[in-house]
């Protein structure tokens, strides 16, 4: 799960890890009341939405007058915002935060993920800061300093010395005390809040000789908010597509993409590679959906329907590997579905395992206009064929 | 043969009495897998399926002589069956649960390997030595007896390699499924050296999907270790970076785990990989024929 800046800003501050004062604003004359309570000018105006690139797509601003502040909030708040990571439509930005402008000395990098390799979390400093991560460690790896965290000992005193002293040039050594305490604080809110990702991209050094997280971004992994119920409470349904909320409110796994052929498939592996076949066949997906290993008649019923709500799709492909799901189960969910949403496209059901005699004997039943594919290959080729 | 699990496997089965373990458990005797006793605290005298349950798992050790786990205990509380099984003395867990928290499985896996427990999973579909034994909730009915094994990431995209498989004429020794998670407690790796050991075993199919770079490290040690023909299948050479595509462990983050990259490194190991799904079956028949 993803949260805003301006929220994973209240966390930082409540670990102790320094931040810019700022103002949440949804309005533009609430933009302006931000500002005039906030040191400045310069003021920041910073878009509140999850996708990354925002600088990019105009939607951090700077600006130097209460006049501006208004002018800027207006504009990012008016129009959808065009980012590399939000698709061609943008998103609309319904939240700003205002914060005082820093004069900047040093900019770093840090952040905490999870190594799957070494099987921990590991800690990235670097001192190209304010760039893309993934950059520098292509371009400049010499740059970019990780440490894996043993979950033991927490983030140790040595770990930070090891990044401090890399440093080049070194900052006043009385520094090092500051950098140790916001590594370590960042570390335990990582740890303490089941976090799969922290980053501070930049983490600043002002030209007064303080360390500020400059910007601030924070991931959490799904299968712990069971546990962190303050944090589950952060989620923001408006960042999420129609119908990928619909879908989670269903138990279902869906992502809408970007081609026109519905699929439906039982389990996540043999979703992505029937979404491959189907891009190998010459034709583009429009969704990823698994409806699970188990799933119920029900939840084929809802599936289903979600695909057909999308105006997009254009043909239907579903393909079934009956394990502990039958195909029976499948084949009355798809007739359940077909009964209270027509369906206007051609449909292709591919359909293997237990109970596949039943499940296929269920659909020719039905009456439902529908083909028979034999195997995968076959469905990509024959779904692939009614678009092109 | 076969590695890890054989007709010699005597299963205890933690959250034997919830609806999930219940149902399996019946389906595993039904396959001819040795239930020996089923764990649930707090509900020792009941019985699943005439199996006795029992309050602890070290009892399933000491008295019914359990050497292998299967785990059906929902996330909160797997990480506690797992320590718990490794500590009582079992040799093989098998944890089915999908949806355990990262940081569990993280402080886990080093306490399992201190134990020595071999820890398969979790989110898997489990292991089956066809013909002998299973462990997990895999259809038992499509494998086939023979001589290759299988190693997947994956649930129901197993179900449709080992069904080509079996159709093209090629039984299988072991499949395992590692675990579509991000932190799991076995490597490909670690089940292809057992592989090579092992004498049922002729070729091996491996099934990766996008993230982490377990593949990558498998094709290196293929190249440089492995002795046995080797087909690989990558799911998700369509999949959008930054979306998490079902199993947690999808998903490709900061440029890394890539389908194409994956794909390459096989590849530039010579490794044989298939592209298209459908066609797992035929190219089995060309790279195993003469194994």
């Amino acid at each position: 799960m993803k949260i805003h800046e301006f929220q994973a800003k209240d966390l930082f501050h409540t670990f102790g890890i320094p931040v810019p004062s700022g103002k949440l604003a949804t309005t533009p004359s609430q933009a302006v009341d931000g500002a005039k309570s906030l040191p400045g000018p310069p003021w920041v105006v910073k878009a509140q939405i999850h996708a990354g690139g925002r600088g990019k797509g105009g939607g951090v601003r700077l600006a130097n007058s209460y006049e501006e502040v208004e002018r800027t909030a207006d504009e990012i708040l008016s129009n959808p915002l065009i980012t590399p990571q939000t698709g061609p439509s943008g998103q609309k930005v319904r939240k700003l935060l205002i914060e005082e402008g820093l004069d900047i000395n040093r900019e770093f990098y840090l952040g905490i993920v999870i190594d799957r390799k070494l099987e921990s979390p590991a800690m990235i400093f670097s001192q190209a800061g304010g760039m893309e991560i993934e950059e520098v460690s292509v371009k400049h790896p010499e740059l970019v300093l990780i440490q894996a965290i043993d979950v033991t000992h927490g983030f140790m005193p040595y770990q930070a010395r090891n990044f401090f002293y890399a440093l080049e040039p070194m900052p006043d050594k009385a520094m090092l005390k500051e950098f140790s305490s916001i590594m370590s604080m960042l570390y335990k809110l990582f740890i303490s809040k089941d976090c799969s990702l922290v980053e501070i991209n930049p983490l600043v050094l002002t030209r007064s000789g303080k360390v500020v997280a400059l910007d601030a971004k924070i991931n959490f992994d799904d299968n712990a908010l069971f546990r962190q119920k303050e944090i589950a409470q952060l989620h923001d349904p408006y960042e999420m597509d129609e119908l990928d909320a619909k879908a989670s409110q269903y138990n279902l796994n869906y992502i809408r993409l970007d081609g026109n052929i519905g699929a439906m498939v039982n389990g996540a592996g043999l979703a992505m590679a029937t979404m491959d076949v189907i891009k190998l066949a010459g034709a583009e997906p429009a969704n990823f959906l698994d409806v699970g290993g188990g799933a119920s008649e029900e939840m084929v019923t809802n599936g289903l329907k979600i695909i057909l709500s999308d105006k997009r799709v254009k043909a239907i492909l579903i393909n079934i590997f009956g394990g502990i799901m039958r195909c029976d189960v499948l084949a009355r969910g798809v007739v359940k579905a077909a009964k209270e949403v027509e369906i206007k496209v051609p449909l292709i059901v591919r359909l293997e395992g237990t109970n596949v005699e039943e499940g296929r004997e269920i659909l020719k039943e039905s009456n439902l206009d529908f083909s028979v594919a034999k195997d995968m290959e076959e469905a990509a080729s024959m779904v692939a064929r009614q678009v092109s | 043969m076969g590695i890890l699990v054989d007709e010699n496997t005597k299963v205890v089965v933690q959250g034997i009495t919830g609806k999930e373990g219940a149902f399996h458990t019946k389906q595993m005797v039904a396959y001819g897998t040795n239930i020996v006793a089923g764990v649930t605290p707090g509900k020792a005298g009941e019985e699943v399926e005439g199996i006795p349950v029992l309050n602890r798992i070290k009892d399933a050790v000491d008295i019914y002589g359990a050497n292998t786990s299967c785990i059906f205990v929902p996330p909160p509380f797997a990480s506690d069956a797992m320590l718990d099984a490794a500590d009582a003395g079992i040799d093989v867990i098998v944890c089915i649960t999908e949806g355990i928290p990262t940081l569990d499985m993280i402080k886990a896996v080093p306490f399992l390997r201190k134990y020595g427990a071999i820890l398969i999973g979790p989110n898997t579909p489990g292991i089956i030595s066809p013909g002998k034994t299973k462990v997990g909730i895999m259809p038992g009915h499509i494998h086939k007896q023979g001589g290759i094994g299988v190693i997947s990431r994956s649930g129901t995209l197993t179900y449709e390699v080992v069904d080509q498989l079996t159709r093209a004429g090629f039984g299988q020794s072991t499949c395992i499924g590692i675990g579509g998670d991000p932190i799991v407690g076995t490597s490909f790796i670690d089940h292809l050296t057992r592989f090579r050991e092992d004498g049922e075993t002729k070729g091996v199919v491996l099934i990766g999907e996008i993230g982490g770079t377990a593949e990558e490290e498998a094709a290196e040690y293929i190249e440089g270790e492995f002795n046995k023909p080797v087909v690989a299948f990558i799911a998700g050479l369509t999949a959008p970076p930054g979306r998490r595509m079902g199993h947690a462990g999808a998903i490709i983050s900061g440029g890394k785990g890539k389908a194409e990259d994956k794909i390459n490194a096989l590849k530039s190991h010579g490794i044989t990989v298939v592209l298209n799904l459908g066609q797992l079956g035929k190219t089995a028949l060309q790279v195993f024929k003469d194994s």
